[in-house]
C-alpha cells in the first residue's frame, strides 16, 4: 500500500479537526500551567498546515515544506517553530516523491522527535511535548506495531504529570507544576494517534 | 463554565481588526508596509546611518509593544496572536522596513516562544545582509531566581526606551546593545494578579483565582506566581512588593530610580495612585528620589486585575536617556 499526496493532505487535515475538536480542552489544562492558549495555537497552526498542504502541487516534501510555513506564519508562539521545523523534517525523511510505502509514514514521528529536539533544545524528562514524541518515536526505531507507538505516546504524556518542568514557560513553576500535565504533550499524542488512524486507513 | 462579555467580531479576528483601528487612530505616527500585516513601523525616526530598535511581542499587553513605536523609541514593531509570539517573517518585515543600514537591534521580553522565532527571524536578516542583534528583558523578579531565566514584563518600558534613545542620538549598534543591556540590569519588576484574565477566542478565564485571594508574582500572561493568598490592604501589598524590589535592586540613600505603577487591565488609575502613594513613601524613607513616575496602563494582561510596580535604579547615563524626547502613538515625553 502506498501513502501519496491525497493521503498527506487528509492526514494534515486529520490533524487540524483533532487540535480543532480539543482546543478549548488544551486551553484549560495551560491554563494551570502557561498561559491558556496552547489549544488555540495547535488549532490555528494545524489549519493553516492542511490549508497550505491543498494549496500545493508537488512531491510529499513540497506539501510539507508549505504546510511547515503556514503552521508557523499563522502561529508564531513556541509551538510554531516547534512544528515546522518538525514539519520539515518529515518532509526530508518522506522524499521528494509522489508517495511512498505505507510503513515508511511512521518515520513522520521520529523526524517531528528530531526537528522539535533541534529547534527546541530539549532532552526527555523537562515536561515538554517531547515527552510524548521521543517514546513514540523509540517504538517506531525497534519496530513495535502501530498499537504500541500510539500507547508510548499517550503514557509519554501522562508521565509529565510526575515531572517538575526544567524547559518552557511552565519552567518557573518548579515544584508547582507537579501533579499537571503538560498541554503540549497531550496534544502531541493526540497527533500521533491522529496519524495512527490514517495509516490505519490507509492500509483498509 | 460562564463566558466572559466582551466587544469582539470574532475571537479570531482580534489582533487584524485591533491593528486596522490602531492604524486608523494613529496614522500620523505609525504606518504598515505592504504585504506585511503583522508589522508596524514609525512614520518618523528610522533613518540613514541610525541603529533600528524593532520590538515584539504577543497581543494583549497594549499599549505594549505597538504604542511604543515612534521617534526616540522603538523604529517598528512585529506583531503576534494574543500571547504569542510573532513568528519570524513579521520581524524579519519590521526590520527591513524601519533598518538605516547601520543594523538591527531586537528587544523583546524573555519567553521561549519569542526567543525562538525572533533568532529564526535573526538568521533570515542575515541572509538579507542586514547585522540583527538581541537583548531580551529579564525584569520580573517573582519569574526566578537567576536573572537570565527571568520573565520580560511591564519594565519593557524603561529598558526599549532607554535603547531608542541611544538609538536616536544616533550612537552605533555596540552601544546601543550595551545600553539595552545595562538598562535591563537595572529594571525591577513584581507584580500582583486579583482576578484571571480571559482569552478573546475562549472567552473563559485561563485560570481560577477564588474571591478573597490574589496572586503574588504573577506573569503578564497569567502564569502562577510565587505565592497565593488573601487579599491584603494597598499599604500592604506595595510592601511586600518594594521589600522584594528593594533587596534586589541594592540602592543607596540619595540614588534616583524612575517607577513605573502599572494596571494589568482592569484595576483603575484611583487604585494605581493609592499604590503608588505608598511607593513614593518607602522610596523616601529609604532615601532614593523618584526621578519620574509613570502611573496608568502601560502593559496590561488583557481584562486582568491587577498592578505591577517597576523600578528603574538610575545613572547619570540612563537619565540622560529617560530624559531623552519621545513621540510615540501611546507614549511621549519632553
Amino acid at each position: 500500500m502506498a501513502f501519496d499526496t491525497d493521503d498527506l493532505r487528509a492526514l494534515f487535515h486529520a490533524f487540524a479537526a483533532r487540535m480543532q475538536a480539543e482546543r478549548d480542552y488544551l486551553c484549560q489544562l495551560d491554563g494551570a500551567v502557561g498561559d491558556a492558549d496552547h489549544g488555540i495555537a495547535m488549532a490555528q497552526g494545524m489549519a493553516a498546515a492542511a490549508g497550505a498542504a491543498d494549496d500545493t502541487h508537488g512531491t510529499l516534501q513540497d506539501l510539507c515544506n508549505a504546510a511547515a510555513k503556514g503552521f508557523l506564519n499563522a502561529v508564531g508562539a513556541s509551538s510554531g517553530p516547534l512544528y515546522a521545523t518538525g514539519i520539515l523534517r518529515a518532509g526530508k525523511a518522506l522524499g521528494a516523491v509522489a508517495e511512498v510505502p505505507t510503513d515508511q509514514v511512521l518515520q513522520i514521528i521520529v523526524a517531528l522527535r528530531d526537528g522539535i529536539v533541534h529547534r527546541g533544545k530539549a532532552v526527555p524528562g523537562q515536561k515538554t511535548m517531547l515527552d510524548a514524541w521521543h517514546p513514540a518515536a523509540e517504538a517506531v526505531l525497534q519496530g513495535l506495531p502501530l498499537a504500541d507507538i500510539i500507547r508510548a505516546g499517550r503514557e509519554g504524556a501522562q508521565s509529565t504529570t510526575n515531572m517538575i518542568a526544567t524547559l518552557g514557560r511552565s519552567e518557573r513553576l518548579g515544584a508547582r507544576s507537579l501533579g499537571h500535565v503538560d498541554p503540549g504533550a497531550v496534544s502531541a499524542a493526540m497527533l500521533i494517534e491522529a496519524l495512527g488512524a490514517a495509516i490505519d486507513q490507509c492500509k483498509a | 463554565m460562564t463566558q466572559t462579555q466582551k466587544l469582539v467580531n470574532h475571537g479570531d479576528d482580534v489582533v487584524d481588526e485591533m491593528l486596522t483601528g490602531v492604524l486608523a487612530a494613529h496614522s500620523t505616527h505609525l504606518w504598515r508596509p505592504d504585504g506585511a500585516p503583522r508589522a508596524v513601523v514609525a512614520r518618523h525616526g528610522p533613518r540613514p546611518g541610525k541603529v533600528a530598535l524593532v520590538i515584539g511581542g504577543g497581543s494583549g499587553h497594549e499599549p505594549t509593544f505597538l504604542g511604543f513605536v515612534g521617534k526616540g523609541l522603538a523604529d517598528a514593531c512585529a506583531v503576534g496572536n494574543v500571547f504569542a509570539s510573532p513568528p519570524p517573517q513579521p520581524a524579519v518585515d519590521a526590520a527591513l522596513a524601519a533598518h538605516g543600514g547601520a543594523g538591527v537591534l531586537f528587544m523583546y521580553g524573555n519567553y521561549a516562544g519569542d526567543v525562538m522565532n525572533f533568532d529564526m527571524a535573526a538568521e533570515l536578516l542575515e541572509i538579507e545582509g542586514v547585522e540583527a542583534r538581541t537583548v531580551v528583558t529579564t525584569d520580573d523578579i517573582a519569574s526566578s531566581p537567576l536573572r537570565e531565566k527571568r520573565r520580560g514584563v511591564a519594565g519593557n518600558v524603561f529598558i526599549f526606551k532607554a535603547a531608542g534613545a541611544a538609538a536616536d542620538l544616533m550612537l552605533p549598534l555596540d552601544e546601543v546593545e550595551r545600553v539595552a543591556r545595562h538598562a535591563n540590569a537595572r529594571t525591577f519588576t513584581m507584580g500582583v494578579a486579583l482576578s484571571s484574565c480571559s482569552l478573546p477566542q475562549t472567552r473563559r478565564p485561563g485560570f481560577e483565582l477564588p474571591v478573597g485571594e490574589m496572586e503574588i508574582g504573577m506573569g503578564i500572561h497569567g502564569e502562577p506566581g510565587v505565592r497565593r493568598g488573601p487579599l491584603r490592604s494597598a499599604d500592604a501589598v506595595v510592601d511586600e512588593i518594594m521589600d522584594a524590589l528593594l533587596a534586589e535592586m541594592q540602592a543607596h540613600p540619595g540614588d534616583k530610580v524612575a517607577v513605573l505603577v502599572n494596571s494589568l487591565g482592569a484595576t483603575p488609575l484611583m487604585e494605581l495612585y493609592i499604590l503608588h502613594a505608598r511607593v513614593v513613601q518607602r522610596l523616601t524613607t529609604a532615601g532614593i528620589g523618584v526621578h519620574v513616575a509613570l502611573v496608568g496602563p502601560y502593559c496590561t494582561s488583557l481584562d486582568m486585575a491587577g498592578a505591577s510596580i517597576t523600578l528603574m535604579h538610575l545613572d547619570d547615563e540612563l537619565t540622560r536617556l529617560i530624559d531623552h524626547p519621545c513621540d510615540c502613538a501611546l507614549f511621549r515625553q519632553g
